[in-house]
């Protein structure tokens, strides 16, 4: 008995450290499409530019992991603002089609570029966290796990204060909800996009680095990208909770699965479990969650 | 006395061909409240995006004549550099953002302003002139009565500390009884905040009720204007907008062959 409840404990925590990564890969995913209307289709790269950056700082410069953390994000938000600014500003007006093959190119080339750059082999981090696991009422946690879970609610947190209380958070929701109300209240649109950019690549290079840490870096990381859109459509594509959430219940879903399935069906199941997820979930709530639910008074 | 805003003779051009004002000239000086008449398409809505610059979001462009705020022209510039210069545009159909709180709605309105101890202050500013909105504070903007969002509209414009406000069609949608409240607000605000308001209304007797000076404007142009006591003396204004042949006398039936009249100002 109790075995059961400890396995399945054991799936749904190591679902909610993978899911608080989807979190935070669909956090920025939704941020770009709520203010800017753009699918990103890139999303996966800026997580792999993050983790190698990262990497790269840290092993072939030296620099003490929390700082070349800390530098990382400071050259994820450089690189959102700048794809911004010179590759989607000039799209703005065009058709939606056009400006989602232009992510599309982007994620392309941007992992061809990584790929010159730091080659195809998989590469760690070296052990920064300890490899001995934790106990947790019966549980054994790694305490990388255990950091990248805590860490990624304080970010959702720390986005959830940016949005509810500083100017340019509420701005951004306006921005997302009517950009011609945002023109009358004196905010600047591009500015906000540029900032949307930042943003999202800042939080999709902490999921990479969490990850990187976690299972090491190759040029499949880029892969995370997709599994950001079973995370949005299920919280909804223009919901910002629902992103999280969405993100925390892929994680666990997709874990669940694979832990009971796996063995029936011979493997594979947890990579498949969130697209067929996904399938289904157009079918019965194509808005997702917490999708634009359009308020109507009577 | 110099006014503080002029428009001075302006042209705008939609999408490069479609010409909407035609020579559009006005002024509003300093805590006045002056107002447009106008049926639809004459051009009202246009005129003030020209002034907030919003127009450049929407592909038109001011072509000739220029306007002036306090001296400077402004023809060129961004709406946001004017939000910050002090105007501020409150659009029609009470745009509040629906998905976020009334308070947060009022918040976002101070986004050109810096300094967080003047927001809570103007924020008490706000909820002093709304009362109602206080007890909103915390409920989404898109579920408030149509009244409050008109007043949250207008409150979180306030936000902005400008020194003019263009308002446009504040009466519409709106019970007879919440739109006398709500331009008693205004006149408040203009007596005691010494703001300037512009105001654009399809209820014409509303408008001249609180405003000084009135135009009136038809097919991109103004035709008429003067102080509101003379326009209310005006025998066309009252035909056209007020809806009165001689005062206190209701129009016979056979009369309304209306298409007959024609209005003076045209030749």
């Amino acid at each position: 008995m109790t075995g059961n409840i400890s396995f399945f404990l054991q799936l749904f925590l190591t679902g909610m450290v993978v899911g608080s990564i989807y979190a935070l890969v669909a956090l920025g995913f939704v941020l770009i499409y709520k203010s800017t209307s753009i699918l990103n289709f890139a999303q996966g790269e800026l997580l792999m530019f993050g983790a190698y950056v990262c990497l790269a700082l840290t092993v072939e410069l030296n620099i003490p992991f929390i700082w070349s953390f800390l530098l990382t994000l400071f050259f994820s938000f450089a690189l959102g603002a700048l794809l911004e600014r010179t590759i989607l500003r000039p799209m703005i007006g065009e058709s939606i089609i056009s400006v989602i093959m232009i992510t599309i190119a982007l994620s392309t080339v941007m992992r061809s570029l990584i790929q010159i750059v730091w080659g195809t082999e998989t590469k760690v981090f070296p052990p920064t966290f300890s490899e001995e696991p934790i106990h947790f009422l019966g549980l054994f946690i790694a305490e990388i796990h255990l950091y990248s879970l805590s860490f990624a609610l304080i970010c959702v947190a720390l986005f959830g204060l940016f949005f509810k209380f500083s100017s340019a958070g509420l701005a951004m929701r306006v921005t997302a909800f009517d950009q011609q109300i945002a023109h009358t209240m004196g905010i600047n649109i591009k500015r906000i996009f540029a900032l949307a950019w930042a943003i999202s690549a800042i939080v999709s290079s902490i999921g990479g680095i969490i990850l990187g840490n976690i299972n090491g870096i190759n040029n499949l990381l880029a892969h995370m990208g997709l599994k950001v859109f079973p995370c949005v459509i299920l919280g909804g594509l223009d919901s910002i909770i629902g992103a999280i959430v969405g993100g925390f219940l892929i994680g666990i879903l997709e874990n669940l699965a694979g832990g009971y399935l796996d063995p029936i069906l011979g493997g594979g199941v947890k990579d498949v479990a969130p697209y067929v997820f996904l399938v289904v979930m157009l079918m019965i709530k194509p808005y997702g969650l917490f999708g634009k639910v359009l308020i109507e008074r009577l | 006395m110099t006014p503080i805003l002029s428009v001075n003779n302006i042209q705008v051009v939609y999408k490069d061909v479609i010409l909407v004002l035609k020579g559009m000239s006005l002024e509003v000086g300093e805590g006045k409240i002056v107002t447009i008449l106008g049926n639809n398409g004459a051009g009202k809505t246009t005129t003030l995006k020209a002034i907030s610059g919003i127009l450049k979001s929407e592909d038109g462009e001011v072509t000739d004549g220029s306007i002036e705020f306090y001296g400077q022209r402004i023809d060129k510039k961004y709406p946001e550099s004017i939000v910050r210069m002090g105007i501020f545009q409150v659009m029609e159909g009470r745009r509040v953002v629906e998905d976020m709180t009334v308070e947060e709605n009022i918040m976002a309105g101070s986004h050109t302003q810096r300094n967080r101890k003047n927001k809570k202050k103007d924020m008490e500013m706000v909820y002093h002139y709304f009362p109602r909105l206080i007890e909103r504070r915390k409920v989404m903007a898109g579920y408030i009565s149509g009244g409050e969002q008109q007043m949250l509209v207008v409150g979180r414009a306030l936000m902005s500390r400008p020194k003019l406000l263009l308002l446009d069609e504040p009466s519409m949608g709106l019970s007879p009884l919440l739109v006398a409240e709500i331009f008693n607000i205004i006149k408040t605000i203009n007596n005691e905040k010494g703001i300037s308001f512009l105001l654009v209304e399809q209820n014409a007797r509303l408008a001249l009720s609180i405003a000084s000076h009135g135009y009136v404007m038809e097919n991109g142009r103004i035709v008429l204007d003067d102080t509101v006591e003379k326009l209310m003396d005006n025998e066309d204004v009252k035909e056209f907008y007020l809806g009165l042949t001689e005062v206190g006398k209701k129009k016979s039936y056979r009369d309304v062959k209306h298409y007959k009249r024609r209005k003076r100002w045209l030749t």
